[in-house]
């Protein structure tokens, strides 16, 4: 698997390749909490939000929301104590990224985290991870020791009047909690359903107390942004979408990996055809899902030619979504209808049962499914999908069911010949040429 | 709080102190006792193999809660075994990018080695074999889990190489 950057420089991967990446020492001695002091000693907390705001940054982990804006949501004169939640549950399907990030620089979250504590007032911060991570909260665990005895978290952060203490939290095996009110819920010690906003965790999160939830790449970015200036970060990107992104790319591509592009890099093509090795086995593109599996699916007629621009403009331009940045690739041997089963399957079985339409439509869907695969399919099916889909998207409790819905809803609409050929009586399926 | 039946009173023990000093430094991470509840399970079900009456009861006494609000959180995450597991849990991820790279190929060598279907154990209670949702290991698909450690760019070979390197 290859993690590189291309088309700028390393940012999130700058350390990624150095002896003991992991360790305080090699993070320091490449100008490591530097930004922290920086921000310490030389900004105010409102200095920071505003430098994060200049510099574009987007929530990485699927929603795209201005950091900066989110940040300045959280009330300054609440009495209340207030956290900083970093959401590590990465769990999104085709999305890998997090992992690498905190396998290889945990400093650089750590780092992110006390920043964003300091520019929110903020004294304790946790990390959630998802529970099949153990190994990752291991090392956050290590690093967040060795960040204490060298007075970096705790009490008088490098002399001065900041205190933060920095945990880690495991989750168990739900993608529901993601979600960042669900996340909430869970790092509560409850069950990890959705709440209901408003009131956003900005004004009433954890133990209903002022909380900022941000994705672990999200916060990576943030000691670059202050070291070198928000308006630099910026500049990386496009006007709309600042810096750089972690692309984490998989399926039928030669080289899968975590790749670090500008904002806005150009173009989709090239990335899959050229920087990521094309399709293996002689095989043609047939479709990406370009931003983890609860986004529009793309056709490859889309992308091929069609100079697609890799920011959050561009790939809703071309009809789909940024989202965490996970890039499945399947060539023409791949069936969509089939590929559609698996992804609904995983959404029932994660949906979290709160709400009617999420619970009880997912599970109609799959059932659907899996009568179609059987053979029983009858023309009028893709209609009924779609329908199923509808009593799903807009009307569930969280964006969880419009995760399920999306993917088929673009599969039937951009793959129809897939679909058909499973909707025809059995006999008639076999006189259908399969996909290649 | 209300009495336990006997038998789970009388199975109700303390683990040794060092475990019982790492569930205090879970506790003391949070401000409210219950946030520690999962990384409690998970410290249980090492220690006892699953989560079972004794442990959730265990649970709630050591957090102040009831055995229902403890009942709740476990039924809840997948991760949590409310039944035995064996001794190395196999658990393959089945989602997408799997799926595309052969997951159902792996699964299969995987029965027909130990002679056990997806959510069954080997009589000797060695193995437990499970099909899970996406691991995080798309770019090194297909993979999967034994209890908590990684294995990826799967193949039958490397299946029964791995297989091979676990201890009795």
């Amino acid at each position: 698997m290859r993690i590189e950057a291309i088309g700028c420089e390393p940012l999130l991967l700058a350390r990624f390749n150095l002896e003991n990446s992991r360790s305080l020492e090699t993070y320091r001695r490449h100008g490591g909490y530097e930004a922290l002091r920086k921000a310490l000693t030389t900004m105010s907390p409102d200095d920071v939000i505003n430098e994060v705001k200049k510099s574009a940054l987007r929530g990485r982990g699927g929603a795209g929301f201005p950091t900066g804006t989110k940040w300045s949501f959280v009330p300054k004169d609440s009495p209340k104590p207030k956290y900083v939640v970093c959401n590590a549950d990465e769990s999104e399907p085709g999305t890998f990224k997090d992992r690498y990030l905190m396998e290889r620089d945990p400093h650089m979250l750590i780092e992110g985290m006390l920043i964003a504590a300091y520019a929110l007032g903020a004294r304790t911060a946790y990390c959630y991870t998802r529970g099949e991570y153990k190994y990752l909260i291991d090392i956050m665990d290590q690093a967040i020791e060795e960040a204490r005895a060298a007075g970096l978290v705790g009490e008088r952060i490098l002399g001065t009047d900041f205190s933060c203490e920095v945990y880690t939290h495991t989750g168990a095996g739900a993608y529901i909690c993601g979600e960042e009110t669900a996340l909430l819920n869970s790092l509560e010690g409850l069950r990890g359903h959705p709440r209901m906003k408003p009131p956003f965790p900005a004004v009433a999160g954890l133990y209903g107390c002022p909380t900022v939830v941000n994705n672990v790449e999200t916060l990576c970015a943030v000691p670059w942004i202050i070291m070198h200036g928000g308006d630099a970060y910026r500049s990386l990107g496009t006007e709309k979408s600042g810096g750089t992104k972690l692309w984490s790319v998989s399926g039928h591509v030669k080289y899968p990996g975590v790749y670090e592009l500008p904002m806005g890099y150009d173009d989709m093509e090239k990335f899959i055809m050229e920087d990521c090795g094309g399709i293996p086995n002689g095989r043609k593109l047939k479709a990406v899902i370009p931003g983890g599996s609860s986004v529009y699916i793309m056709r490859a007629e889309d992308i091929i030619g069609k100079d697609v621009r890799m920011d959050y403009e561009g790939l809703v331009a071309a009809g789909s979504m940024v989202g965490s940045g996970g890039f499945i690739v399947m060539d023409d041997t791949v069936d969509i209808f089939e590929s559609t089963k698996n992804l609904i399957e995983f959404y029932k079985h994660e949906s979290c049962g709160w709400c009617t339409p999420c619970r009880e439509g997912t599970d109609w869907l799959v059932k659907a499914f899996k009568r179609i695969a059987r053979g029983e399919g009858r023309p009028e099916d893709a209609q009924l999908l779609l329908d199923l889909c509808d009593n799903i998207e807009g009307k569930s409790f969280c964006p969880l069911g419009d995760a399920a819905a999306w993917p088929i809803q673009s599969a039937i609409k951009r793959f129809p010949e897939d679909f058909k050929r499973h909707l025809l009586p059995l006999a008639e399926q076999e006189r259908v040429p399969a996909v290649a | 709080m209300n009495p336990l039946p006997k038998e789970i009173e009388e199975e109700i023990q303390s683990f040794s102190p060092e475990v019982e000093a790492e569930i205090d430094r879970h506790i003391a991470k949070y401000p409210v006792k219950r946030s520690a509840i999962l990384p409690i399970m998970f410290i249980v079900q090492r220690e006892r193999g699953y989560l079972d009456a004794a442990g959730i009861a265990y649970i709630a006494r050591r957090l102040d809660l009831t055995i229902t609000d403890v009942w709740e959180v476990a039924t809840f995450y997948t991760m949590i075994n409310l039944k035995p597991v064996g001794k190395y849990h196999i658990q393959v991820c089945r989602t997408l990018s799997c799926q595309l790279l052969g997951a159902e190929k792996i699964v299969e060598h995987i029965s027909k080695r130990l002679g056990i279907k997806p959510g069954e154990t080997t009589p000797d209670g060695r193995f437990t074999l499970s099909w899970v949702e996406c691991l995080g290991s798309c770019g090194t698909a297909p993979a999967m889990q034994i209890g908590f450690d990684y294995y990826e760019n799967l193949t039958p070979e490397r299946v029964d190489e791995i297989l091979d390197s676990l201890k009795e």
